[in-house]
């Protein structure tokens, strides 16, 4: 057994780790106890992660020649980077310096002042046994590609690619809709300028569909990834449009002559039709139509055929089926945006049972002029006009019985909506909210224009929508709906009557988000959105190296977000495109050929599919680009035939010994005695 | 008693069971008023409140809080509370409970007749007369049973529920004992 | 082989609810069920003793619990026709199931006479559930021999069956379709009505007129509005309430309301070929034979009302330059009954 020249760093992290372990002992034991392991000199400090913190280990190193560093610190997610740097610096390989945990792991969770110096002691035990059976690794280097797969193709998922693009790299983007443009494209007006969404979304479109480096792969869906960082490999389903895109005008004949007319739940929320073979909207991009089989007469019947027949330049094809495309890229952004709150679900606003209860994003399709009623504010008939609109907010968010979360825009949107309706028409508007969130840029003033404007707010969770009259007063409201509600700030119930209630949604995930995310190899949280690296720090990254995201397939959130989500995705792979390799770490298994007996166990076990079996050569093989060191193959092999660098059986074995070794001996003080002594 | 915590501390005062309860016009404060004067200490406004006895348990604020708070669970306890520190309003509704109560305590069953006979005598009297017709209604289509039934098993509920009270009283559990504070009586 | 269950009536049935009480009595059988009445059950306590003193109300219906297990005899299920008394029995079964500390203090009481009730050992039920759940709507309308077509009905739920729902049975808590399918199929014509669980006010006739008559009179107007005939209930409670203050209401009001209100076992009994007098029609107050004279002759259909339901069975095409915006289908979920 060696005993390489080892410095031991205890840290206090202030009075995390001080107040529970007694950091002087704990030095002092190691310097004298572990001596023969080979610590030649062991050092406490307030914030070992500070530049003097780290200064002290680097002219360790260089005064003592340190052939080994453990710091016993915080967890080895915060600054096991820091530690190893610091050493680099001083010129000692960084896969010779352990970061052990005696604050997560000791000070965090225990009470008892001296036992949890003894655990400290033991845990600082088990790293320097560990370490002096560390070896120095060099990093596995791997090429990254200089290609990215976008998928989704919204706002987020548009910026993103735009950056990428600009800055030379070819771009994949995969949308599932026939058109890129998302949810933005649905809109209106968007808060709080104003502005009409389609105007400030389709330059953007338009731009990404002309990129010379950007290919859209429209009315597409990605079915399967492998891979790693630097280098995955996609395959992209494309589905059948029916129409040859090569010949394809974008005349718009074919669908101008489809007799087969269907609600459109797709891009006008329902609330309008399109036909059987349709583009989502005039701007879209690409222009081509998609024709959909479960709605055509021939699909269904054999017959008709009319879009066939008119087409100018005879590109409707009925044999396509489903094509597939493999991509090689280096990163991958999920930009899938989000789905509203199915509102029937909550039965008391009766959306799906009263006829004039509209969504939010039914009234978004109404209120836009290219929309189904050409921008009028009408009643479910299709012609009356509202003379009473009540709008609610928080449906299917705050809420336990649904989702707990706050979607974030809705507030915006009522305020939005209350301005469009009194814009179209002459109604009064009424909102009924819990609490106003404004926070955003403009967001307050513009609540404060829509008071202005003379809507009237009233503050209350709705309680009922009913088309049920009860007070004898209420006789003249025949045919209309009221709107039950308790006005807090007043201490009233109220029955507001109304012709028209739009209920603001909330945000959820896309109905697939989880199985998207297992694909992905990503996180999702309970309630289906991504789980980004870090909430405050690494918002777009996620744990997957070399797979992040961007937009409301995070969580609710506003237009604004979701650009500077995809615009910071976008910086980050650009600088892994521009470096144009990545460092692994390399922590991989390795399979020892005299030692493998063929017997296959660990064949099926890899999560990464990195494992292959040489049938000549009758041995299990590794690929190290796939492998990401988890260690099951290395538990698993029953000739102990795998071993990880990094993680070898004699390292694992060294630190358990250390762990569970006798830490009574040497100058030990009792935390009390300690505390005494400086009192 | 109520098994779960009511969670009250977590209204956010949307004003939802305020909202929805029926019988909101007969109430001195709304259900949501009464949580947020439990908040603010306000013993004696919550307990003098005849809110709780107006409440007809059709758990619509319970099916609708964004919190799922057990507002009719803490109604019931108001009104015991209210009971016991015998702080009932000058209002019907305690006195018809007890009546109620006193014949399940008699009898083991509930006596309508009695009850309402009772009741009406003592707090409707000017609704008698118009209820005459109905009234003989109900004795010639035999829904009016004028003897009470008496349970078999009278001295083992009686004895069930003398050990209830006595459980009861020896672990006085307030649902909202707040520390006295602020002084917003 | 009949199927068994313990029954709890409940203090109206032999008084107030006492309709309910003759219809269940002729149509259960014809449905090979048998209903064993608990032996020497003692009142619930209503609303009222939860106000008093919510352990000794737990101890009050735990006596009733602690005998439905004593006399399971091949059943654990304990019917009760009453939508109060069920909420009761299911929420001190579910309370005691919750938590071990009430579950004590509920048996700690429950000894001082003699007995006690393992938590869970006995299934609440309502009535209606037994039909929907475990007769099942085929069944039902497999035993109708005189459909009720022409009788326009509005299904009154009352609010204590869906809900507080302590056992999750319900998808719908404020506006199931059970009782409106039970009531199709015996053959009837079910009205959309929209106060399908709103409170009929409980005690409120009794204790503040100026709410209680209110709350009924919202039911009756909404009954008419929707064109109903009569309304259908589950509970003798908004049976009576609806019944005996109608005429108090309308004074109250100025105003004439006429809404007859049934139990759904009278309008199961009729649809089943059972003569009227056996199913407790006749002790209503407000008259239900107005209603009953729509069926009373089996009435064809008029022309337009033949053409009117023709046209509403075929799929509808949308006619061009017909501005009505669609409307969202019903959940997949929401074709359930519950």
């Amino acid at each position: 057994m060696t005993t390489p020249k080892t410095g031991v760093y205890v840290c206090h992290c202030g009075t995390n780790i001080a107040a529970v372990v007694d950091v002087e002992e704990v030095r002092d034991w190691a310097a004298s106890e572990l001596a023969d392991k080979g610590v030649v000199v062991a050092r406490d400090y307030p914030f070992m992660c500070s530049s003097l913190g780290q200064e002290l280990i680097e002219n360790d190193i260089k005064e003592y020649g340190l052939e080994r560093v453990v710091v016993a610190a915080c967890s080895p997610h915060m600054h096991e980077k820091t530690f190893r740097e610091a050493s680099s610096n001083a010129g000692l390989n960084p896969y010779l310096t352990e970061l052990v945990s005696i604050r997560e792991q000791v000070s965090w969770v225990h009470t008892d002042k001296a036992k949890a110096t003894d655990k400290a002691k033991a845990v600082i035990a088990g790293g320097v046994y560990r370490v002096s059976e560390q070896e120095p690794l060099e990093p596995l280097i791997a090429p990254v590609n200089s290609a990215t797969l976008i998928v989704g193709g919204g706002i987020a998922g548009i910026t993103a690619a735009l950056e990428i693009a600009s800055a030379g790299y070819p771009v994949h983007i995969v949308e599932r809709e026939p058109s890129i443009g998302g949810h933005m494209a649905q809109y209106d007006k968007t808060f709080p300028t104003l502005d009409c969404a389609a105007c400030i979304l389709t330059p953007k479109m338009v731009d990404a569909g002309a990129h010379p480096n950007i290919t859209l792969h429209t009315w597409s869906e990605v079915v399967d990834v492998s891979g790693s960082v630097g280098d995955f490999k996609i395959k992209v389903k494309h589905k059948p449009r029916y129409v040859v895109e090569e010949d394809c005008t974008g005349c718009g004949i074919c669908v101008d002559k489809c007799p087969v007319q269907v609600i459109d739940t797709g891009f006008e929320s329902g609330i309008g039709y399109r036909k059987a073979i349709y583009t989502p909207f005039p701007q879209a991009v690409p222009k081509y139509p998609v024709l959909t089989p479960e709605n055509c007469t021939y699909f269904a019947k054999g017959t008709c055929k009319a879009c066939e027949k008119f087409c100018p330049v005879d590109c409707i094809d009925f044999t396509q089926t489903d094509e597939y495309v493999e991509l090689n890229v280096g990163n991958i952004l999920l930009a899938t945006g989000f789905q509203p709150f199915d509102a029937r679900r909550i039965e008391a606003y009766g959306y799906g049972r009263l006829p004039n209860v509209f969504t939010s994003m039914e009234f978004e399709r109404m209120s836009n002029a290219a929309g189904p009623t050409g921008g009028k504010i009408v009643l479910r008939d299709g012609v009356t006009e509202p003379k009473s609109v009540v709008i609610v907010h928080c449906v299917g968010s705050r809420d336990k019985n649904t989702n707990e979360y706050c979607s974030a825009i809705c507030c915006m949107q009522s305020l939005k909506f209350a301005h469009l309706v009194k814009e179209h028409t002459d109604a009064d508007v009424y909102e009924c909210y819990i609490d106003m969130r404004t926070p955003g840029k403009g967001y307050d003033e513009f609540y404060n224009r829509i008071l202005d404007e003379g809507t009237q707010f009233i503050r209350g969770r709705v309680a009922e929508v009913t088309d049920s009259l009860r007070y004898p007063e209420e006789a003249g409201c025949e045919g209309r709906l009221m709107v039950q509600v308790e006005d807090t700030l007043a201490g009233v119930k109220r029955r507001v009557p109304a012709d028209m209630v739009i209920l603001s949604t909330g945000l959820e995930p896309q109905p697939d988000a989880t199985e998207v995310a297992r694909m992905f190899g990503v996180g999702c949280s309970s309630n289906g959105f991504i789980i980004e690296r870090h909430a405050k720090l690494a918002p777009v990254a996620t744990m997957t190296d070399g797979v992040f995201a961007a937009g409301a397939t995070l969580g609710p959130r506003d237009i604004p977000t979701s650009v500077s989500n995809g615009a910071a995705a976008a910086a980050t792979i650009l600088s892994r495109i521009a470096q144009g390799e990545i460092a692994m770490e390399p922590y991989r298994a390795t399979v020892d050929a005299e030692r493998c007996s063929g017997c296959r166990i660990c064949n099926d076990l890899c999560p990464f599919s990195a494992i292959t079996f040489d049938e000549d050569a009758m041995v299990t093989e590794i690929n190290p680009k796939l492998c990401q060191g988890c260690g099951v193959c290395v538990a698993a092999c029953p000739a102990n035939a795998i071993s990880g660098s990094g993680f070898s059986h004699l390292q694992i074995m060294a630190q358990i010994d250390g762990l569970l070794s006798d830490t009574s001996g040497g100058a030990g003080r009792h935390a009390e005695e300690a505390v005494g002594a400086t009192a | 008693m109520i098994p779960a915590d009511s969670r009250l501390e977590t209204c956010i005062q949307c004003g939802t069971c305020g909202g929805s309860c029926p019988s909101y016009a007969d109430m001195d404060h709304t259900p949501r008023q009464i949580f947020a004067l439990i908040r603010a200490g306000a013993r004696d406004k919550v307990l003098d409140s005849n809110t709780p006895w107006m409440c007809v348990s059709c758990y619509l604020c319970a099916v609708r809080c964004p919190q799922q708070i057990h507002i009719p669970d803490v109604m019931y306890a108001l009104k015991a509370k209210a009971t016991q520190e015998d702080r009932v309003p000058s209002h019907v509704a305690p006195d018809f409970s007890k009546t109620f109560v006193d014949y399940i305590h008699k009898y083991g069953r509930s006596f309508e007749v009695g009850l309402v006979a009772k009741h009406y005598l003592r707090h409707h009297m000017s609704r008698l007369p118009g209820m005459t017709t109905s009234g003989i209604g109900m004795v010639t289509k035999g829904r009016m049973g004028f003897r009470p039934h008496h349970i078999e098993g009278m001295d083992g509920l009686t004895a069930i529920l003398d050990r209830a009270t006595e459980i009861e009283q020896a672990k006085q559990r307030a649902v909202f004992e707040q520390p006295a504070n602020e002084g917003a009586h | 082989m009949a199927t068994q269950y313990m029954y709890y009536p409940g203090c109206s049935m032999d008084g107030t609810g006492k309709a309910y009480h003759d219809s269940i009595e002729a149509v259960l059988p014809a449905l090979d069920i048998r209903l064993a009445e608990l032996d020497d059950w003692n009142c619930c306590g209503a609303t009222e003793y939860m106000g008093i003193s919510p352990l000794r109300s737990q101890a009050l219906v735990g006596r009733n619990l602690a005998l439905a297990e004593q006399q399971k005899n091949g059943t654990d299920t304990l019917v009760a026709p009453c939508s109060a008394c069920y909420v009761n029995l299911a929420r001190t079964d579910a309370y005691v199931r919750e938590s071990e500390e009430l579950a004590a203090n509920v048996n700690d009481a429950l000894s001082a006479g003699g007995m006690s009730y393992t938590p869970g050992s006995v299934k609440v039920r309502h009535l209606l559930e037994i039909m929907i759940d475990d007769v099942g709507l085929n069944e039902i309308h497999q035993h109708v021999t005189r459909p009720l077509a022409g009788l326009k009905l509005a299904p009154y739920m009352g609010c204590l069956v869906s809900r507080p729902d302590y056992d999750d049975r319900w998808q719908h808590r404020e506006h199931p379709h059970a009782l409106d399918q039970l009531l199709l199929h015996l053959g009837a014509d079910v009205v959309e009505y929209s106060r399908r669980t709103d409170c009929c006010g409980g005690h409120m006739t009794q204790i503040s007129p100026d709410t209680g008559l209110e709350l009924i009179r919202r039911l009756i107007v909404e009954a008419e509005r929707s064109g109903a005939h009569a309304l259908v209930t589950v509970c003798p409670m908004c049976q009576m309430n609806v019944d005996f203050y109608q005429r108090e209401m309308n004074h109250r009001f100025h105003e004439d309301h006429h809404m007859p209100i049934l139990f759904f076992t009278q309008l199961m009994g009729l649809a089943f070929g059972m003569p009227a007098k056996d199913l407790g029609f006749g002790r209503e107050i407000i008259s239900a034979r107005p209603a009953l004279a729509n069926i009373g002759i089996e009435a064809p259909l008029t022309e337009e009302e033949e053409a009117e339901r023709a046209a509403a069975a075929r799929p509808k095409r949308r006619r061009r330059g017909d501005p009505t915006l669609p409307a969202p289908e019903p959940r997949a979920d929401q074709e359930a009954l519950r």
